[in-house]
């Protein structure tokens, strides 16, 4: 009876306060970067400067998002490499890809 | 790997989707670089099939403001919501570590109701690239054309508008199952399951899956709105 009793209690801790903060920190550099990418998109000519620099905030916005939302920043070293090394061959097939589309640009 | 087997899987599954949406933005890529780019002043721009038209002259309306030019602004709420919604789903998974039954549930049904809000705006959105504005496109038989469908549209070249359905679509279904998902997630919590079972690990799950969703929507946010 008192065993019923005893699991069907819950013990619920108070909310971590730091880890929280922490959480609404990332969600605040989010915003930053992308109020700085707007600022950008008005403020200077097409090109491919402009381009390398929206890339570079995209991929820091993408680690915060995957380190600190999803965790993957506190998981297992062997997680870690096992998510990362097969972005390798996204990085690769972009680069092919984006060179062959400007080779056939220089055709048309 | 120290990570439990669900947990596990979806990491996988997630790296996967993450190949499926690289292929059609590097395809998007391929496309969009072997087109002429655009290199007038932004404020001379026409709709032409000759170049890839710049992302600021073709998203530039928000709902009930009509004819008003507000270039961006209407996708920068959406980004908006998506971040903020990505904030609340993290929020839900630091409660179920606690045990706080009610504070995953206040957390998840605002993770909800962002998802909710943002395919609405995706809905309105397209809407009005399908409906089009502006001045429309003259084409070839002498009429203007107004829009967008698969196979013309007034903004660009045809792959122009077909990358568009694709990709944003494609991402739009995925935050609809997010939000099936979450709503499931949200039952489950709220009849008490996970609290029987002792661990709200599903909640930390789904929450992955969520926060993919949020992390393709910075890719196709810069190439398709920014760059």
């Amino acid at each position: 009876m008192s065993h019923s009793e005893e699991t069907s209690q819950v013990t619920v801790l108070p909310p971590n306060k730091e880890k929280i903060k922490q959480l609404w920190t990332v969600a605040g550099i989010l915003g930053i970067i992308t109020a700085i990418e707007f600022v950008i998109a008005f403020t200077m000519h097409h090109g491919p400067l402009k381009t390398s620099i929206f890339v570079a905030l995209t991929i820091v916005k993408a680690a915060y998002i995957v380190g600190e939302f999803m965790h993957l920043r506190y998981e297992v070293k062997v997680l870690f490499w096992s998510i990362l090394i097969p972005i390798i061959f996204i990085a690769w097939m972009l680069v092919a890809f984006v060179y062959e589309g400007m080779a056939i640009a220089t055709v048309r | 790997m120290g990570a439990s087997y669900g947990k596990l899987m979806m990491w996988f599954f997630l790296l996967s989707d993450a190949f499926t949406f690289s292929a059609l933005l590097i395809t998007y890529g391929l496309v969009r670089s072997s087109h002429h780019a655009y290199s007038g002043a932004v404020e001379a721009f026409k709709f032409s099939t000759e170049y890839w038209p710049i992302p600021e002259r073709v998203y530039e309306s928000i709902p009930f403001f009509h004819g008003l030019e507000a270039p961006l602004v209407f996708v920068g709420i959406m980004t908006f919501i998506l971040i903020m919604c990505s904030v609340t789903m993290v929020l839900a998974v630091e409660a179920g570590h606690r045990m706080d039954r009610p504070a995953v549930e206040k957390w998840m049904i605002w993770t909800i109701l962002g998802g909710i809000a943002f395919l609405s705006c995706q809905a309105w959105e397209w809407t009005h690239f399908i409906h089009g504005a502006h001045e429309g496109r003259s084409v070839v038989d002498g009429t203007t054309f107004f829009g967008a469908n698969l196979i013309q549209n007034q903004y660009g070249p045809s792959d122009f508008a077909d990358f568009f359905f694709f990709i944003t679509g494609f991402h739009g279904f995925h935050v609809f199952s997010g939000v099936c998902f979450n709503f499931l997630i949200y039952y489950n919590t709220v009849t008490g399951v996970y609290e029987r079972r002792g661990h709200y690990e599903m909640v930390e799950k789904v929450g992955l899956y969520w926060h993919f969703v949020d992390l393709v929507w910075v890719f196709v946010f810069t190439f398709f709105y920014l760059v």
